[in-house]
């Protein structure tokens, strides 16, 4: 019996090549942990919510209603998809396929563990914020094919948003590459070997988290999709499972931020014993867990002061911090 | 009715009937430039039940369900009102005890008013939260008038020269558990909302008012208040047992005071500290005795002539004009409700705000839009 499975895993790696297969049998991977990721996310972050406002959250389905969810994402894929007769057709139904594929990039490169990473590529990092942008083409996409005004002018919030936090968080993410000498993960995973980036760069950390808030679309930044102004933005119009690859997408990006965050400051898989995945998603989740604390907890700011904080105050200091670190650096070496 | 003019960059955008934020059936017919607002108009009428016209049909008597169904957040007061104003022009007056079971539980309704309007407002600004504190310390409220009216939103507790039932043995003491944990919560939200940059930034200086302004569009309640004009009427004008009892009326600084939307928040929520103190002092005073004026007929027939009743309720100057003929069915009830002179001022705020702003102002203004409608 054993001898079948290792016969037929030496044919597939001889016709796909090591490497190939890697990537085929991560990306599998990958794909499920984005759904089962997103399924705890969301039930993560309904219970949190719930304790956060008086309230217990859901627990009828499952214990303490973890398969609620699951529930959910059936009640999703059963609903009909509204196409409205104005709207571009084409455009419409591609924009939430592509908002959802390129999320899924960023897991070839994601380091979990010393050895649990599909590839390491020397652009990794690059590579994360490169489909990173990809998303609010997406959106725009969506918002603008709806041909409804209240998705319209979402779209048109998120691409101002989203060109204007990508730069604070390039930027902090830079001064942590300028340390770590590399653009690879693991890399710079390697390089917090004895102190973690957040001590030595507390600055980009912040300014990494803030950015990443607001490229993920969470409150307090949610402008894009703000239903006290909005209704819904960009994703008024979508119905069913349209609707639930946005809602994907979202929680997937998370936890890419998150995993970045805990890779760039964090330490990555590393912890006081026992180096090991365990502590990446700890991590990761950890920092999650503070995204929905703050969601439920502040109001929303307004479209233009959110473009002043980001052009006016994170910007300069995210170039402010890259200078000096790049100074201190050369200076140091 | 905007017109549609395709000379420029603008486009309209149709806010409402169905929209988040208009909290009931409110239409806003805005003209965008981006996101500025060039200008607004507002439609009603979404919500016409006709109540004037059905107290034209029916005795007071039959009447007296209606008026809470106005304005339902706030329904014991409109209830609280018609009655008052009934006994004036009948010349009826209610025994102590009612008066002051009616102004406890009016002041409780209120808070519970205020306090609806405080989640609502900052779940516009886009922070949930608050909002099911709001209701939590509200449930509690409700509870109460639950236990003495029999009913959570919409009263008929009042009666033509009394009240229906006598106080609980359990009111006093829920009453005053409630006092205290709404001033230990009243704490936490200043801390938490009104101490928030995000929640400032948002509200300072958005949706300014002046003093003349708010005159000129007969603002009244808590947002003429927060122009800095002291007007109540519970001081200027009062009505049942108010004279008794010792209370702040909540403005702002009048100097520094410029009636935006923040200064429309710290009244309403100074103006809960400030029921709290009267349902306080009012159980502490409540005298024993019956709870319906005696000799007093079932149903009501003031003598010829018309009569006019002002009364504070929770969103400004609620008034009452009844023509009557002698008989049990009035020839005329006018309403004067507070929220449609209160909208009428937002076309004048909105020109040169965003759209985020629009939410910001017109929660800060507190409408109920059956209220306007009726």
């Amino acid at each position: 019996m054993l001898n079948i499975f290792s016969e037929a895993w030496q044919a597939l790696l001889n016709f796909f090549g090591p490497l190939a297969l890697v990537l085929v049998v991560g990306l599998v991977v990958a794909l499920t942990y984005v759904q089962i990721n997103a399924l705890f996310l969301v039930w993560l972050e309904r219970k949190v919510a719930g304790h956060i406002q008086l309230r217990i959250g859901p627990k009828e389905v499952g214990p303490f209603g973890v398969l609620q969810t699951i529930v959910d994402g059936v009640k999703l894929l059963s609903k009909e998809l509204i196409t409205p007769r104005p709207a571009s057709w084409l455009l419409f139904v591609l924009s939430p396929i592509l908002v959802f594929m390129p999320v899924l990039v960023p897991f070839v490169v994601l380091p979990f563990g010393e050895n649990l990473q599909i590839r390491d590529l020397n652009v990794g990092l690059m590579l994360i914020f490169a489909f990173a942008g990809l998303n609010v083409l997406a959106i725009l996409m969506g918002g603008w094919a709806s041909n409804n005004k209240y998705a319209l002018l979402g779209a048109v919030r998120s691409v101002a948003q989203n060109v204007a936090y990508e730069i604070p968080l390039l930027l902090s993410a830079m001064s942590v590459v300028i340390m770590a000498n590399s653009l690879s993960l693991r890399a710079i995973v390697e390089a917090q070997q004895g102190l973690w980036f957040v001590f030595v760069q507390p600055v980009a950390a912040v300014l990494y988290l803030v950015g990443a808030t607001a490229e993920t679309n969470r409150a307090p930044f949610d402008i894009p999709e703000a239903e006290s102004e909005l209704v819904a933005g960009f994703h008024t119009e979508y119905s069913g499972m349209r609707f639930g690859l946005f809602f994907l997408a979202e929680y997937t990006n998370m936890f890419i931020v998150a995993s970045v965050a805990t890779t760039l400051f964090f330490g990555g898989w590393r912890g006081p014993i026992a180096d090991g995945p365990w502590w990446f998603l700890a991590k990761v989740y950890l920092l999650i867990f503070g995204v929905i604390w703050v969601r439920w907890t502040f109001p929303r700011l307004r479209f233009d002061q959110l473009m002043n904080l980001a052009w006016k105050y994170l910007i300069p200091i995210a170039l402010v911090n890259l200078l000096a670190t790049a100074l201190i650096l050369k200076l140091v070496r | 009715m905007l017109r549609k003019t395709l000379t420029d960059d603008t486009f309209y955008l149709n806010m409402g009937p169905q929209h988040p934020s208009t909290h009931g059936v409110l239409r806003l017919l805005l003209r965008l430039d981006g996101e500025r607002i060039v200008e607004c108009e507002p439609v009603l009428g979404y919500s016409h039940r006709g109540h004037e016209h059905m107290a034209q049909t029916k005795s007071y008597l039959r009447f007296m369900p209606n008026p809470s169904r106005m304005d339902y957040l706030a329904g014991l007061m409109y209830n609280h009102a018609y009655c008052l104003a009934l006994e004036r022009a009948c010349g009826v007056e209610a025994p102590r005890r009612a008066q002051y079971i009616r102004l406890i539980c009016a002041e409780l309704n209120r808070i519970a008013s205020h306090l609806l309007w405080f989640g609502a407002y900052l779940l516009d600004l886009g922070g949930f939260t608050p909002f099911l504190y709001a209701f939590d310390d509200r449930e509690d409220i409700l509870a109460i008038l639950g236990e003495v009216t029999g009913s959570r939103l919409t009263y008929s507790y009042c009666r033509f020269g009394g009240v229906a039932r006598d106080l609980t043995p359990a009111f006093p003491q829920m009453t005053r558990a409630f006092i205290a944990k709404l001033r230990a919560r009243l704490a936490d939200y200043d801390t938490l909302v009104s101490k928030n940059i995000i929640f400032i930034n948002r509200t300072k200086g958005i949706g300014p008012i002046s003093r003349e302004q708010a005159r000129d569009y007969a603002l009244s309640g808590p947002n003429l208040r927060a122009c800095g004009i002291g007007h109540d009427l519970r001081r200027v004008e009062p009505c049942s047992v108010y004279p008794d009892l010792d209370f702040q009326t909540v403005t702002t600084n009048q100097d520094a005071g410029i009636g935006d939307c923040y200064d429309r928040y710290l009244v309403r929520m100074g103006e809960m500290a400030q029921s709290l103190d009267i349902v306080e002092q009012a159980l502490e005073l409540i005298p024993e005795g019956p709870i319906r004026a005696k000799g007093v007929p079932q149903e009501p027939a003031p003598p010829p002539g018309d009569y006019q009743f002002s009364y504070e309720s929770a969103r400004g100057l609620l008034s009452i004009y009844l023509v009557s003929d002698g008989s049990r069915v009035p020839v005329r009830m006018k309403w004067r409700t507070p929220s449609f002179s209160n909208l009428s001022i937002l076309p004048l705020l909105l020109p040169g705000t965003l759209v985020a702003d629009t939410v910001a102002i017109l929660g800060s203004l507190d409408l109920v839009i059956p209220e306007i409608d009726r």
